[in-house]
């Protein structure tokens, strides 16, 4: 049995003494439309990856401060190692680099306004040039797993999910909070049937408090849409893969976080605080789940799919778990870790564990996964409510 | 592969199929830790990854997997029935 303790983890080590397993230079758009001049940088200076998504514009409230701590917790991600921010202006723009630098880490903010695309363009550019040079002379250097944060959510979940690539998740979560990693799970209307597990897991009745007002904020919006979930929760995908009610499909989630005890109860983008398992509030919808436990400071994440989702992130890789021979089989560029051998009863939990620990390490150390290579870097915002 | 059946808990009343199952025949259940569960007849076929009956199961009845309910019975289900949307509903969010 492989023990966390054992693995040879090599990693970017940031001003902030946080390890990052990959060494970014973002472009950063503040709104949807710095899309575009972020682009155009990324096109020119190799080794820069722009981030374009939708929002940022006349949002408000809880919703603005979502969109800001995601924005900002994306660059803060100890896998960026410099970060170019473009707004449309100055202000918002400031308060994204401000978040930023905080880490230590080089950032620089530009703004379009009575500059123009084009000329905002060279002189982002010209700064990411300098940012790639300073991050390409970084070394790797060994850090202990207990400096290791990551975070896990299954999608297209299917009955196998449940027996095997969630189990499987839960019990290497069991070794690393025992060697003292910082890990985070979520999905908060996929608890439904199996919340009382959750609250049985909470430290203490701060944390218990915590997530019961964030299961029951999400009840309250389902009732009051008055409407059957189901083809959402469970989505058609798990249908088609056996999934009958949420209540079986949160039993099959919950076993990704195994023995585990919970910490703390973080609202969405959050970073945590200290060692062991945390539940963040968040979507179960795959690319905004993703996006925010990369905002939160994951370097890494365990992804089991039964039906096969093919998500990945810009900045956190995902490694997929699948213990479906169907999915694997047909979709084996999706798939890092195959635990079929469960379902076949030729290999039992802690083998598999096993293996999905012998390929963490090598993601860590830089072996891209199936959705890295593939190119999936879905970046999602997640929006609370409509804008201004 | 000697078994087509994989139980959660021993006592759970539905099973998961691990390849596709075919009405008529007769296939082993066992757990995840390998313990035998009785034998089956198919009445259904039923695909990968979707549940079979392990008995009986009267309408109304809540339905136990992972040794905890996780749905109702809303039409009457015998031993060796696919058990899905058809004739299982969730027990929450009912509208």
């Amino acid at each position: 049995m492989i023990k966390p303790e054992q693995l040879k983890l090599t990693g970017f080590k940031r001003p902030d003494g946080r390890f990052g397993i990959r060494n970014h230079v973002i472009v950063l758009p503040v709104d949807d439309i710095s899309n575009s001049a972020a682009e155009g940088v990324a096109a020119l200076i190799r080794g820069t990856m722009a981030l374009p998504h939708a929002y940022g514009r006349l949002q408000f409230g809880e919703d603005l401060e979502l969109t800001f701590r995601t924005l900002a917790g994306t660059g803060r991600n100890p896998n960026v190692a410099a970060a170019v921010v473009i707004g449309i202006e100055p202000k918002w723009t400031e308060r994204i680099v401000k978040e930023i630098a905080r880490t230590g880490k080089p950032v620089a903010g530009f703004s379009i306004e009575r500059h123009g695309d084009l000329r905002t363009v060279e002189m982002a550019a010209r700064k990411a040039k300098e940012f790639v040079q300073y991050a390409t002379e970084l070394p790797r250097e060994p850090f202990p797993v207990k400096r290791l944060v990551m975070s896990t959510k299954c999608g297209e979940s299917d009955t196998t999910t449940g027996l095997a690539s969630c189990p499987t998740v839960g019990r290497v979560f069991e070794r690393l909070t025992k060697a003292g990693a910082t890990l985070i799970f979520g999905e908060t209307s996929e608890l439904t049937g199996g919340e009382d597990i959750i609250q049985s897991r909470c430290i203490n009745d701060k944390v218990l408090a915590g997530f019961n007002r964030m299961f029951d904020d999400y009840t309250n919006l389902i009732t009051s849409q008055g409407v059957d979930l189901l083809g959402s929760q469970p989505t058609e995908g798990n249908i088609r893969g056996g999934l009958t009610t949420i209540e079986e499909k949160a039993m099959g989630n919950i076993q990704k976080i195994g023995r585990c005890k919970i910490q703390s109860a973080l609202e969405p983008a959050v970073e945590p605080e200290g060692p062991g398992l945390h539940f963040m509030d968040s979507s179960s919808a795959a690319a905004e789940m993703v996006t925010l436990c990369a905002a939160a400071g994951s370097v890494v994440h365990y992804f089991p799919t039964g039906q096969g989702n093919v998500i990945g992130n810009p900045i956190c890789p995902v490694i997929k778990l699948s213990g479906n021979p169907l999915t694997v089989e047909t979709m084996s560029e999706h798939i890092d870790v195959d635990v079929t051998g469960i379902l076949r009863m030729t290999m039992n939990l802690d083998q598999a564990a096993d293996r999905a620990l012998e390929v963490l390490q090598s993601t860590i150390n830089g072996r891209l996964t199936a959705a890295e290579a593939l190119r999936h870097d879905e970046f999602v915002l997640t929006k609370l409510y409509r804008s201004a | 592969m000697k078994h087509g059946i994989l139980l959660h808990e021993p006592g759970d009343d539905v099973g998961v199929a691990v390849f596709d199952l075919k009405k008529g025949a007769t296939v082993g259940a066992l757990t995840l830790e390998g313990q035998a569960a009785g034998r089956v007849k198919l009445l259904d076929d039923v695909p990968l990854g979707h549940k079979v009956a392990m008995r009986d199961l009267p309408k109304d009845k809540p339905v136990i997997k992972y040794g905890r309910p996780v749905g109702k019975v809303v039409a009457l289900i015998s031993r060796g029935a696919h058990v899905h949307v058809h004739n299982v509903k969730t027990l929450r969010w009912s509208v």
